[in-house]
């Protein structure tokens, strides 16, 4: 380590250090296709689509055509638009359901791991009460009770997702905050706030967005399985579990009607996955150095 | 030798309580230090120098028990509230770790390390915070120190690391400095020019410094005044000039003679300290180094000597049967 201590001019170096770790081409691909998915649900209004809930009935699964480019549903709805504005859905859900999960449960996971004590045993005992529910029978029973919608449905997931974000955030906390930087700042003069959102959030947030993409990921996933058994969005609304149920009818007839949203949600999931593996890698500064 | 007292420990107790009963860490400990003095204390792992420098701080563990008083510029530390603490920390007390590596934030650069402490304490705006940042990389010696303020802390090798530390703690002129093991995870070929500079910005700032260290050749002519440690508590303290000349307790005379020497014979057995320090969950009765101490006789065993002085006041020693030959070692 000695000698770095020299100073060398950047000329005299036979090889200028190279900036930044590649991204190979998977990673664009992965973001091509998120980008596009995110496109196509926020500009759905203005594009030139068919109604998504329009029904023909003399156009019943129709195959592809200029008209209708992905063909029509079971009830002569048009396929494309039904994919899109359930991609909408799948999106919304997708991602507020995580954020709720990594605000509530990031803040409850760092202020329990920072501060220990009474406070920590009641976070993590009621965490584990939440989690000890099965989450079907949960959402099930909200669902029955609050009724069916799209805020409902991504509230629950929502709540659902709080105790492993508040586990990430608080095993990380718990191990920074036993680090001499954290003495180091309270020696300096720190305040607890500043403690926590100085030095403890910034190395705290990598592990958590990187979890954070997971859950997209998984939620969407979760929203599919719940509209497929009709506790997900309430009908006509397309979404793409709904879809994959609706396709189950006529599987041996028409099996793109449930393997077209299902290959939607699987390239959607993947990317996510490959986005967030590369984000973290790449926004790691401590990679290997301590 | 006139100077003001800036910092005075006094009787100060610090329990740990354990799965396993009591641990006394820190027992009774009175030091004295003036401004602009350095202090060097001294003992081997475990001994409670570091919990020690932690009262100073009031940045004991949670469960940790103080009593005594900690005297700082008049005003007693212990009974402080939270908020003067705060801003005494930092502000007049500063400290640096003996792991670079883990007293830097990983995630920060170490520009915003710095700057944010200049902004916190002395309400700088940010040009010129970041204008004192560079002239205080600079000061302690890092090359290109522009470039400095956007790099993380693993982009810098521990010594560059440790003089990074030495600047945020440096950063609010403190009036007492800890200096926690500074040099323990250098490289050797570091370590004296961490030390060294340590020393040249205490002259320059003329703020008072603790060294604390398990190794008696870094206290050794950087400092004014040596407290040997055992078992938590002082068991000599002695002007440095004078504790190497002429030492009376046979521990320091143990650590002393522990230290590898250049001109020994190659394949010498290394004189070590026989023994482990005693488990502070079990007090012993007698003198804590009893059970090690070649000198040791009967009464050793049964009671607990006290800081008693030599020839003059400043030099004091917990020892029945003080050592009398000079060891005549250079300072």
């Amino acid at each position: 380590m000695a000698t770095l201590e020299l100073t060398l001019d950047e000329e005299i170096l036979a090889q200028p250090l190279k900036r930044g770790r590649r991204l190979g081409p998977l990673f664009w691909a992965a973001i091509g296709w998120v980008v596009l998915v995110f496109a196509v649900a926020i500009f759905a209004d203005f594009l030139p689509l068919p109604s998504s809930t329009d029904m023909d009935m003399l156009e019943r699964r129709a195959p592809f055509s200029a008209a209708h480019w992905l063909g029509t549903d079971g009830l002569g709805r048009d396929e494309l638009a039904r994919l899109i504005y359930g991609a909408r859905i799948s999106l919304i859900v997708g991602l507020c359901a995580p954020i709720i999960g990594l605000t509530i449960g990031g803040a409850l996971g760092m202020l329990s791991g920072y501060f220990r004590g009474r406070f920590e045993t009641l976070v993590v005992g009621s965490m584990d009460v939440l989690l000890a529910f099965p989450p079907l029978i949960l959402v099930l029973a909200i669902i029955a009770f609050l009724g069916q919608s799209i805020f409902n449905l991504t509230i629950i997931l929502g709540v659902l997702s709080v105790p492993a974000s508040m586990r990430v955030a608080r095993a990380a906390t718990l191990t920074l905050s036993r680090r001499e930087f954290v003495i180091a700042a309270q020696a300096l003069g720190a305040s607890h706030a500043r403690i926590l959102l100085r030095e403890l959030l910034p190395n705290v947030i990598l592990p958590l967005f990187a979890f954070f993409l997971l859950g997209v990921a998984v939620i969407i996933v979760v929203e599919g399985a719940l509209s497929f058994l009709g506790l997900g969005v309430p009908p006509p609304i397309s979404s793409w579990g709904s879809m994959i149920g609706e396709g189950r009818e006529s599987l041996d007839i028409a099996p793109r009607l449930a393997f077209l949203p299902a290959a939607a949600m699987f390239l959607t999931v993947l990317s996510f996955n490959l986005v967030g593996d590369a984000l973290r890698a790449l926004t790691d500064p401590r990679q290997g150095a301590l | 030798m006139t100077d003001r007292v800036l910092l005075s420990i006094e009787n100060v107790t610090v329990d740990l309580p354990t799965p396993r009963g009591n641990l006394r860490a820190v027992d009774g400990v009175d030091l004295k230090l003036g401004a602009g003095r350095t202090l060097g204390i001294v003992g081997e792992s475990g001994c409670g120098k570091t919990m020690l420098s932690r009262a100073v701080l009031q940045l004991l563990p949670k469960k940790a028990k103080l009593s005594g008083r900690v005297m700082f510029d008049g005003r007693d530390l212990v009974s402080l509230d939270r908020e003067s603490l705060r801003k005494l920390r930092g502000r007049s007390l500063a400290v640096v770790f003996q792991d670079p590596m883990t007293s830097l934030n990983p995630v920060l650069t170490i520009g915003t390390q710095l700057i944010e402490t200049l902004q916190e304490h002395l309400e700088l705006d940010l040009s010129t915070a970041k204008k004192r940042s560079v002239e205080l990389l600079a000061a302690v010696g890092i090359p290109a120190p522009e470039q400095r303020l956007t790099q993380y802390p693993h982009q810098l090798s521990g010594g560059m690391r440790q003089r990074v530390a030495i600047a945020i703690a440096l950063s609010c002129e403190p009036e007492l400095l800890i200096a926690d093991e500074p040099t323990t995870a250098l490289d050797v070929t570091i370590q004296a020019q961490i030390l060294d500079l340590l020393a040249r910005e205490q002259r320059r700032r003329h703020m008072a410094m603790i060294i604390i260290t398990h190794d008696l050749g870094v206290v050794a002519g950087r400092t004014d005044e040596v407290a040997v440690m055992y078992a938590g508590r002082v068991v000599e303290r002695a002007p440095t000039q004078a504790l190497f000349k002429k030492m009376r307790m046979p521990y320091t005379e143990a650590l002393l003679a522990a230290i590898p020497k250049i001109d020994t014979a190659p394949h010498t057995v290394l004189p070590a300290i026989s023994g482990r320090p005693p488990d502070p969950t079990r007090p012993l009765k007698g003198c804590s180094f009893s059970p090690r101490c070649r000198y040791a006789v009967g009464r050793c065993h049964a009671e607990k000597p006290g800081l008693t002085s030599a020839e003059t006041p400043a030099h004091q020693f917990a020892c029945f049967h003080p050592i009398e030959i000079e060891a005549g070692v250079p300072a």
